[in-house]
């Protein structure tokens, strides 16, 4: 669904994506991994068309992402730290985005009532939290049944119930053939939802696995841990991000 | 892109900034046409605040209504909307919120006391600077990333338009005094909309007379009606240039 060919990027004097592909296929959830600053939000902002890349290509449903904006009703998009207009209202901006899109029926609410924004469609967003907030990004990612789903850190910030809701609705998803790609630093969120793992590091694809093969190449049950493997076979420098993975 | 407007729109009617920029409009040219015995000195005060005022609160509220909907930007980029779509529904729902507070605050004045050539012509200035300089404004908001730096730039513009433009051009015509200059400082004029506007306003006045030699040529040319399209065109032009070279780079823009 989602095909990227030999895409650059550089940021002034840092070059922040080198020369990435990737052919990501439906019904696949697809666990985008790296260190901070590996170039995983920029990928993901390609892909939508916020950055622009230097070279190559995006292709999404076999149509160049440049050509039309189109692409973007198939996609549904929950950033890292979401930022909205701060004197819209909840209702408001769930009304706005309903208008843009043209949809006024057939939408997916069910992450709208499971996470009570109902209860508070009369609050400004700039009242709310940095959770709740995270929430309406959600709701509003999955708002209308798109056939891709591209997740930043969808849990972070969110409470252990919260956290669990949204689980649930992105394995519900996935079980009707979507494609998911998700980041996150905890791995043991993505234990039981992701197919795939694609790593990054700093800028270049280093591999993109099947969590099957990665079971048989490290040896490990755990996700947690045969990414650890893999890491501490590959950077014995990269220290840090090994506290995060244990 | 009419529906995004139409937020802008909304956004910037419940600011009350737009609410306090028509009153002040509209109280300033009722005091003025109200003190002034006679109509010609109130529309000429008049004419020197609206040439003041409008590009300045045309610059530097729509640079800072840029940067303070740029959540709302982002937002309607994720969607699937065009950035030029985006940019031009901005541009329409500032500029069509400031031709609103013009046409009630300047308008509704001049319809009562002075609604004859030179009040209108005084409207139609106010309407045509309020989009230039909300164009030029666009440039300057959309090409630096930095909020200080790109209100400051608007800042900047607006004292050269207002201020240094008219000295630069003071200073080319002591220079070259011993040469014909006429119909040089009438093209030199259309590189300044308020210069332009001025002059197209001025020459509808009975003022126009003590204006001397050069002011015959604005006159002859200026006055008539080729005049008329010729200063629509160039504040059109104006008007389309800078939002257009906006647009060029906002689309190459990383957000």
């Amino acid at each position: 669904m989602i095909k990227i060919q030999g895409i650059r990027k550089r940021f002034r004097k840092m070059q922040v994506l080198s020369d990435i592909n990737a052919d990501l296929k439906k019904g696949q959830v697809i666990a985008l991994i790296g260190p901070n600053g590996s170039g995983k939000t920029t990928l993901i902002k390609c892909i939508l068309g916020l950055v622009k890349p230097d070279h190559g290509t995006i292709f999404c449903n076999d149509t160049d992402i440049t050509e039309s904006v189109d692409y973007r009703e198939d996609v549904g998009y929950m950033p890292q730290i979401g930022r909205y207009p701060d004197h819209m209202k909840v209702g408001q901006l769930f009304n706005l985005v309903k208008d843009i899109r043209q949809r006024k029926k057939n939408v997916d609410e069910e992450l709208f009532y499971k996470f009570k924004l109902d209860t508070i469609a009369n609050k400004p967003m700039r009242t709310l939290s940095g959770g709740t907030r995270q929430k309406v990004s959600a709701a509003l990612a999955f708002l209308f049944d798109a056939d891709i789903l591209i997740l930043d850190e969808p849990t972070a910030g969110l409470d252990p119930l919260s956290s669990d809701i949204l689980k649930s609705k992105i394995i519900s998803e996935k079980e009707k053939g979507k494609l998911i790609l998700i980041t996150s630093h905890v791995l043991s969120d993505l234990e039981d939802l992701a197919t795939d793992v694609m790593y990054l590091h700093e800028g270049k694809h280093l591999f993109t696995k099947s969590i099957g093969e990665l079971h048989a190449q490290t040896g490990e049950e755990k996700l947690s841990k045969s990414i650890a493997r893999i890491m501490r076979d590959q950077q014995k420098t990269e220290t840090i991000y090994l506290k995060i993975a244990k | 892109m009419l529906k995004i407007s139409r937020y802008v729109l909304y956004d910037i009617i419940r600011n009350k900034v737009m609410i306090a920029y028509t009153l002040f409009l509209l109280i300033t040219s009722m005091c003025l046409f109200q003190l002034e015995e006679n109509s010609s000195k109130a529309i000429l005060s008049l004419m020197n605040i609206v040439l003041l005022v409008v590009p300045l609160v045309s610059l530097v509220f729509s640079t800072i209504h840029w940067y303070n909907s740029y959540e709302f930007i982002e937002l309607m980029l994720t969607q699937p909307i065009s950035r030029r779509k985006v940019l031009l529904s901005e541009y329409m729902g500032i500029s069509s919120s400031f031709l609103t507070a013009i046409l009630i605050g300047l308008g509704v004045p001049i319809l009562i006391y002075e609604f004859n050539a030179v009040g209108l012509s005084l409207l139609l200035v106010g309407c045509l600077l309020s989009m230039v300089f909300t164009s030029i404004s666009f440039l300057a908001a959309v090409k630096s990333r930095d909020k200080a730096k790109g209100i400051g730039v608007a800042l900047l513009l607006w004292f050269y338009f207002s201020l240094l433009f008219d000295g630069l051009l003071l200073l080319l015509l002591f220079a070259f005094s011993d040469y014909p200059l006429e119909k040089f400082t009438l093209v030199v004029s259309s590189l300044n909309p308020i210069d332009l506007g001025r002059i197209f306003i001025m020459l509808k006045m009975d003022v126009s007379a003590l204006m001397g030699y050069t002011g015959a040529i604005y006159k002859e040319f200026l006055g008539s009606n080729l005049g008329l399209i010729y200063t629509l065109v160039i504040m059109i032009v104006w008007a389309i240039v800078p939002v257009w070279l906006s647009l060029r780079s906002f689309k190459k823009k990383d957000l």
